[in-house]
């Protein structure tokens, strides 16, 4: 797949297609895959690497690579191309400036998971027959993918590229059966204490990094209201319990009918709070209230929240938290 | 720091009697900024501004809270009387302890308190206060009127006198309403069609009146003085312009099965047909549901005998986009359908009728040409029971009807009584009532000849119970006066049944962004000093959509709300709401959010320069807001994920403030 990978870029930076590519690049450790631009050739040559642990969205880079004129290449897993559409839908990125090769997905690694089994000295991942093999400083490990697969990968949603300009690999399905609500529909089974408990549980960690604010495809703001001192709720780190729990209700709030539930959040989550359970409850709820709706699988859809029909659902048939 | 002044008023005793008015001001004294601070017995008179003005003047104020009744009432009256010592209207901030206070508490110490942080909070928000200045919009000179019956004919045709334009949009194929169905009209009894059609005739003639019968209102875009209406022309699968009227497709169509609905469905009318022989406009109409040409493609006998060509079985719907400055809603009403009633038979005997059943059975141009009979056997009733309230007057938790009076059943129903006495004397008439209501000029003496001179038999009391045996209409009744039980035999039982605004009214309403009561009639501005204007500005009201109403009522409403129109299409200009939203281009992402939600289409995008870091030049896609267009709803600011957006005069900062105030301990 990498060598698949490279030997596109090569040749769209050759003919001229595309003035850069982005794609990933070994960070400080092995399994550390971090997002990277290469400029030409031997830099893709020398740096571009794609493998199972390469889990991040590229498509928030693109806010950026937009603003530095020319074309670029981008290389989006199927889950990626949600957000790329909801960046276009908002007019955050043009489509005439950046080409999308769509690469298929069989789901990603969580290194955390891998660790968690004892393994140590992480050197790389290899994929192969449905197997990974796990080279590390003590020899390699086989490992079956589904027992170290990042929880948003086995919830997947959708194998499906909703936008490319072309494909490597084949092209997925929508996941029908996906089960990505199970969690949300245990919490709103929770009494309202139960479930406080539970959210203070998770969100006391919060150590207001900003690593869910800043990897967001959906927080793109030109300036965030959490850093406009005029917005009235900017703060650096939460000086109470409500704070702590409001900055992510906010986000939350921020992102409703926007966020195409890509993970980032969870997945940079130094503390691992499951923040993507409150963006997931917006989805369902969108779902129950306005029909199913999922945001970037088409640019040109009117978001449920951001239209009006007059037969919305009225604020009061919507219900809340039975005492 | 600004220096504000506080005007406490007692409203008479309609605060001050709930309300320690001095306590309000000596403790609202005490707030940051706050210069002067007294109570005044009626600070919306003469002498109450005057105080006003001179303390401002004295002052030197810059910001003024008055703690009174409801903006809605009096802030137009202090923005004026502010403006007039130079400050800027829009400094001044109303705290409602009226409404919000004095009338809804009973406590004195609790209402006091409330009335302290309401006040404080006017006066967090007057701090942030800016002076704003209004703009203007110009006036599309046409108005609409949604409703071809009598309501909305009266509204047309004395807003045309007028020299304005006026499209009436009607949904069925000719207007007239409800009263074309009518045979005669109380207190006068003449005949409704004879003063009707020739109001209709002046319609049709009126070069300033154009109808959109077969038609409904689709979307309304817009505001006060520029509306944007799509008009749905449903296809009628007949050419209007070369339709002559002639009706020879009416009587030649094999399809004679379909009810006749004008005619209540007493008898039955062609898939083709014209409603009624003086119908606006004179054109027929294909029922799409019942003709054979339409459902199986075989027949055309109507397109083989139009000499006019004016038959088209391919013509489709068609929208047409017009544009406006007023709206006038004349959705006007229907009978209740009485089938929750089964005690009264409606539904299992033929010779329950309803009044407007009645009145097609009494017409001249009805089925039975005017000669009443029994629907079930076509003869002679001589024995006829009236029951009164049908629907109306029910209790809220009964499910059956409507809570209110309909307010036009007595008198209709004396009507029908001494119509039938005077032409059939040897006819006993009953009417059960619970009350008869009948105030209205020569209403009560209409009324009693229907009792004195005709000799109607009036029982206040209720059917319990109507039962058919043997073609006759076992009526079981009380006599509440006597406190009997009677058992009538009757040949025919009319239902005064409860008149509801029509279905349509409640989609209308929500396009309109009027707002409606708990029964789906249009709410005024007013109760009592604006009964013709809805709460939405350019949007009036007319007839029965706004409360039960008898044809004069609705006539002298009708040119109420054309008189409204009037005064407003007389103006060239309209002075903006200078409370609009407008965009920090700083801020702005963009990302069309706003411009999603904007219901009047005010904001546009464009790309601008700004500097971005290293010295570079960044291009980004930013906001407008066209401070003509924008109405100031707000939608906008909410949407925004950045807060760039916010809204001139209720800023975020502003609510916030607010908030703090009355949070604040």
């Amino acid at each position: 797949m990498q060598e698949m990978m490279k030997n596109r870029a090569y040749a769209l930076l050759e003919n001229g297609t595309v003035d850069r590519v982005l794609g990933w690049t070994r960070g400080e450790f092995a399994y550390d895959m971090t997002p990277a631009v290469f400029r030409n050739a031997d830099e893709v040559k020398n740096g571009f690497v794609y493998n199972d642990f390469c889990a991040a969205n590229l498509s928030k880079y693109l806010v950026k690579e937009c603003r530095a004129g020319g074309k670029i290449l981008v290389f989006l897993k199927p889950c990626d191309t949600y957000s790329f559409n909801q960046l276009l839908a908002e007019h955050r990125i043009k489509r005439d400036m950046i080409y999308v090769v769509g690469i298929e997905c069989f789901g990603k690694a969580d290194v955390e998971k891998i660790k968690e089994m004892g393994i140590e000295g992480i050197t790389g991942i290899t994929a192969k027959d449905g197997i990974y093999t796990v080279s590390t400083i003590y020899g390699d490990k086989a490992i079956k993918p589904a027992d170290v697969m990042a929880e948003r990968c086995l919830a997947c949603k959708s194998k499906k590229h909703v936008v490319y300009d072309e494909l490597i690999g084949n092209e997925g399905e929508v996941v029908e059966d996906c089960n990505r609500f199970d969690m949300v529909a245990k919490l709103e089974a929770m009494t309202p204490d139960e479930r406080y408990e539970f959210w203070r549980g998770e969100l006391s960690r919060c150590i207001r990094c900003n690593a869910c604010r800043n990897i967001c495809p959906a927080c793109t703001c030109e300036q965030c209201i959490f850093d406009n001192p005029n917005s009235g709720v900017s703060q650096k780190a939460a000086v109470n319990s409500f704070e702590e729990n409001m900055f992510h209700i906010i986000r939350a709030f921020h992102v409703a009918g926007r966020c195409t539930d890509c993970g980032e959040c969870s997945r940079v989550c130094p503390q691992n709070i499951p923040l993507h359970l409150l963006n997931r409850k917006f989805i369902k709820d969108v779902n129950t209230f306005y029909g199913d709706y999922q945001a970037g699988e088409d640019p040109t859809a009117k978001p449920p929240l951001g239209k009006y029909e007059k037969n919305d659902i009225e604020p009061g048939e919507a219900g809340g938290a039975k005492e | 720091m600004q220096r504000i002044g506080v005007f406490i008023c007692h409203c008479g005793t309609n605060i001050a009697a709930t309300v320690d008015v001095k306590a309000v001001a000596e403790a609202l004294s005490h707030e940051p900024g706050v210069v002067f601070s007294t109570d005044y017995q009626y600070m919306c008179s003469e002498s109450g501004q005057t105080l006003m003005r001179e303390a401002i003047r004295e002052h030197k104020l810059t910001g003024v809270v008055v703690c009174s009744c409801s903006p809605r009432m009096h802030e137009a009256t202090f923005r004026k009387a502010a403006e007039k010592e130079g400050l800027n209207p829009y400094m001044v901030e109303i705290a409602n302890i009226r409404e919000q206070v004095s009338w809804i508490h009973k406590d004195m110490a609790e209402a006091t308190e409330k009335a302290v942080i309401l006040g404080r909070a006017a006066i967090a928000k007057v701090h942030l206060n800016k002076p704003l200045k209004a703009g203007e919009s110009p006036v599309t000179k046409r108005a609409l009127v949604i409703g071809g019956g009598i309501a909305g004919i009266q509204t047309a045709l004395d807003i045309a006198e007028a020299g304005f334009e006026v499209d009436i949009v009607e949904k069925q194929p000719t207007i007239g309403g409800k009263m074309a169905q009518i045979d005669k009209t109380f207190p006068t009894l003449d005949c409704a069609a004879c003063i009707l059609t020739p109001k209709m005739v002046d319609v049709a003639q009126n070069e300033k009146i154009k109808i959109f019968s077969y038609s409904e209102v689709e979307s309304v875009k817009g505001f006060v003085g520029n509306f944007k209406v799509e008009i749905r022309k449903k296809a009628r699968y007949v050419d209007e312009d070369k339709c002559t009227g002639c009706g020879l497709c009416t009587e030649k169509c094999p399809q004679k099965k379909v009810p006749n609905e004008f005619n209540m469905g007493f008898d039955t009318r062609r898939a083709v047909y014209i409603p009624f022989a003086q119908a606006v406009p004179k054109v027929a109409t294909i029922d799409a549901n019942n003709c054979t040409m339409m459902k199986t493609g075989k027949c055309g006998l109507c397109a083989k005998l139009c000499t006019a060509g004016a038959i088209d079985y391919k013509q489709q719907d068609q929208i047409v986009e017009r544009e406006y400055g007023a709206i006038v809603a004349a959705t006007g009403f229907n009978p209740l359908k009485p089938d929750k009633f089964n005690e009264l038979g409606y539904s299992t005997c033929q010779d329950v009728v309803t009044s407007l059943e009645l009145e097609r059975l009494m017409n001249a141009a009805g089925p039975t040409a005017g000669t009443l009979l029994r629907p079930s056997d076509k003869t002679h009733p001589h024995t006829i029971v009236f029951v009164q309230c049908v629907g109306s007057r029910c209790d809220v938790e009964n499910e059956r009807g409507k809570s209110y009076c309909s307010k036009i059943c007595c008198m209709y129903t004396a009507k029908h009584a001494m119509l039938i006495r005077e032409k059939y004397p040897d006819t006993d008439v009953y009417v059960f009532y619970i009350d008869v209501r009948t105030p209205g000029k020569n209403f009560d003496e209409f009324y009693r000849r229907a009792v004195e001179q005709y000799g109607v038999h009036y029982i206040k009391g209720q059917v319990g119970k109507v039962v058919e045996e043997n073609g006759t209409l076992k009526v079981q009744a009380s006599d509440l006066l006597s406190g009997e039980q009677l058992h009538i035999d009757a040949d025919l039982v009319v239902l005064a049944t409860a008149v509801e605004p029509d279905k349509s009214a409640r989609s209308i309403a929500t396009m309109l962004t009027a707002s409606m009561d708990t029964n789906d009639f249009f709410t005024e501005a007013h109760a009592k000093l604006r009964p013709v204007e809805s709460p939405t500005a350019g949007i009036f009201l007319s007839g029965v959509c706004q409360g039960p109403k008898d044809i004069p009522e609705t006539v002298s409403q009708a040119s109420a709300a054309a008189a409204k129109v009037i005064g407003l299409l007389a103006k060239d200009k309209l002075t903006c709401n200078p409370c609009v939203a407008n965009s920090n281009e700083m801020l702005c992402n963009g990302c069309s959010s706003c411009e999603k939600v904007c219901p009047y289409g005010a904001i546009t995008y464009s790309d601008k320069e700004f500097r971005g870091p290293n010295r570079t030049t960044l291009i980004r896609r930013v906001a407008t807001v066209n401070e003509a267009v924008c109405q100031g709803c707000g939608a906008c600011t909410v949407a925004c994920p950045s807060g760039a957006m916010d809204l001139k005069g209720f800023s975020n900062r502003q609510i916030m403030a607010e908030v703090d105030a009355i949070c604040k301990m």
